[in-house]
């Protein structure tokens, strides 16, 4: 392995960084749900997928897809991280013209590959993408991340069965799952669970891991490359809101806005 | 007069231009021996997909293959097509601009049988307010197949909508098919009815009937809904002594609505033909349910007569 877990993990901080300076002081922002994916996004792109900041559209590339496009500000700060786009864009994101919209765009936005934010529609997505990559002989591999809350979308039952139907193992999709979504706990507003039967029933080779240890992502993200005939889902387990501790378990922060001093403590906390 | 069905005139054009262009794909929500997407999935079964009574999903799936480069043919009755997949077209597909084209089959009240549930009579309205979409509604087998080859090579959304039914040949074959234009079938000199679909042929039925009462009526086919030549539609009407619009679809949102938008400010008054902003029923023939809801020759006739 090419890069170190420990610099994996200043990595991930440095997108939560990103995050919180993106979301700013009082304007709205996808806190939680972005912060439950730093590790998983700093894994994908800064060890596990073929990928090539300065040819976003070459051919050979692995893709992922955030299927939860409102988790967006996780992927911009990683991909101008990367060297996709300046650094500077992400002071833009939501401004009038700018190149970083609430959604992920891929017209507007290197290294965005197809258009989310819709809930639901970003695993059928994928399955077509696996499925046309594999008509073309390509040995690329497709990501997608799909939120607990979203599970409450049909569409992604119609996707688990498609992808087992057309044994997709190209495909391997990833449950932030931080057990809230925008009005409180997902088991007791509208209960997705239980997550890891549901996905076996439908197909699906099933693993679980702690969404914010490198190391275990590492391990199973290169585990289910074995795996053979199916699609591969990857129940990550996570805090909404991760490492930035007032925010942690909260579910007003699903989309919420930062006072100066919250502001200020989570840059603290993050630096 | 011949007459062709344009589902099957779809389906064998499809199979050419499968052979044609390796980057087109066929997707089908159990619908295929209706679609005639059956004739695709012998030809090239590797690149059919049968996505099951699932149209959601097949959406998404068309724009996933379509972001690796394909040309994805998604298909299903236009009820369904349109109505039941909107959002999945407009998010994923028409806001990025995705090489797919949507094929809205046994539209308008063409399956008579079925009933209100099964007929569309606002497929395109629900699809022209998109946003980058393009809207086209054939008026028989001729432009049928040149409209499916000509939506291959243009690039970005596309909105097919195909009667269940035999159509009479109406489009010059030696004639290119190009969206956005109008055509001219019949020319005449008081009024000029803009048609498009199965109510082509009646607005032709209806003024060679005027033709003995000493009238004298053009016909022009709107097939492309949008984008539409603006202009071209302008000179059409321009002299006229009145317009009447046909359409086999709400009066809300279609061809009526085009129309007028485009001639507002020249005063010449407008007849339309269509749909009153209400659903379709079961029949059991579909020339006696497209009487029921005046779409007929006559109704273009006395529609033309009250202009003059």
């Amino acid at each position: 392995m090419s890069v170190s877990i420990a610099e994996l993990e200043k990595q991930a901080r440095r997108i939560r960084l990103n995050i919180i300076r993106m979301i700013g002081v009082g304007q709205k922002g996808h806190l939680g749900g972005s912060c439950s994916l730093a590790e998983i996004i700093t894994v994908l792109y800064y060890y596990k997928m073929n990928h090539d900041p300065k040819n976003p559209h070459r051919e050979d590339r692995d893709r992922l897809l955030l299927s939860k496009g409102h988790a967006a500000l996780v992927q911009y700060a990683a991909l101008a991280e990367q060297g996709y786009f300046p650094k500077k864009e992400l002071e833009t994101v939501k401004c009038l013209g700018a190149m970083l919209q609430g959604h992920p765009d891929m017209l507007t936005t290197p290294g965005i590959e197809g258009n989310t934010g819709s809930l639901g529609q970003g695993l059928s997505m994928a399955c077509g993408m696996a499925a046309g990559l594999r008509i073309d002989g390509k040995k690329s591999k497709v990501y997608c991340i799909v939120g607990d809350g979203e599970l409450a979308e049909g569409q992604i039952w119609e996707a688990a069965m498609a992808a087992s139907c057309y044994r997709l193992d190209n495909l391997t999709a990833i449950l932030d799952k931080n057990n809230l979504q925008a009005t409180g706990a997902v088991a007791q507003r509208y209960d997705t669970n239980p997550v890891r039967e549901k996905w076996e029933a439908f197909g699906w080779h099933v693993t679980e891991t702690d969404g914010h240890d490198i190391r275990q992502i590492i391990d199973v993200l290169d585990g289910v490359d074995a795996i053979t005939g199916r699609p591969k889902m990857i129940i990550a387990h996570t805090v909404k809101g991760k490492g930035v501790k007032f925010a942690e378990h909260v579910a007003a922060f699903h989309n919420g806005e930062l006072t100066a001093e919250q502001f200020e403590q989570a840059c603290h906390e993050l630096q | 007069m011949k007459t062709q069905n344009p589902r099957q005139v779809y389906g064998e054009t499809l199979v050419e231009l499968g052979g044609e262009d390796p980057r087109i794909v066929v997707l089908e929500a159990d619908l295929g021996k209706s679609t005639m997407t059956c004739l695709f999935e012998q030809a090239f079964p590797d690149r059919f997909f049968e996505m099951g009574i699932g149209e959601a999903n097949m959406t998404s799936f068309a724009a996933g293959l379509s972001l690796t480069g394909k040309i994805a043919f998604t298909n299903s009755f236009a009820v369904f097509a349109a109505g039941r997949a909107f959002d999945q077209i407009r998010q994923g597909i028409s806001i990025p601009k995705l090489n797919v084209k949507i094929i809205g089959s046994s539209a308008g009240l063409s399956d008579f049988g079925d009933g209100s549930t099964h007929q569309s009579v606002e497929d395109l309205a629900i699809m022209r307010a998109i946003p980058n979409m393009t809207v086209l509604v054939p008026a028989d087998g001729i432009e049928t197949r040149k409209m499916t080859r000509a939506i291959v090579r243009h690039p970005g959304p596309v909105y097919l909508r195909i009667n269940r039914h035999d159509m009479p040949d109406l489009f010059p074959e030696d004639q290119d098919f190009e969206i956005g234009r109008s055509y001219r079938i019949r020319d005449g000199r008081d009024v000029v009815v803009f048609a498009n679909g199965i109510m082509v042929s009646k607005a032709v039925a209806a003024a060679k009937k005027l033709d003995g009462e000493g009238i004298s009526v053009k016909v022009v086919n709107v097939s492309s809904l949008k984008p539409v030549d603006e202009a071209q539609i302008r000179l059409f009407a321009a002299g006229m002594k009145g317009i009447v619009t046909a359409e086999e679809h709400s009066l809300i949102g279609g061809l009526a609505d085009v129309i007028t938008f485009i001639l507002r400010g020249t005063g010449i008054p407008v007849e339309p033909v269509g749909i009153a902003d209400r659903f379709g029923t079961s029949a059991h023939d579909y020339e006696e349910l497209l009487e029921a809801y005046g779409l007929t020759e006559q109704q273009i006739a006395a529609a033309v007569r009250k202009l003059i």
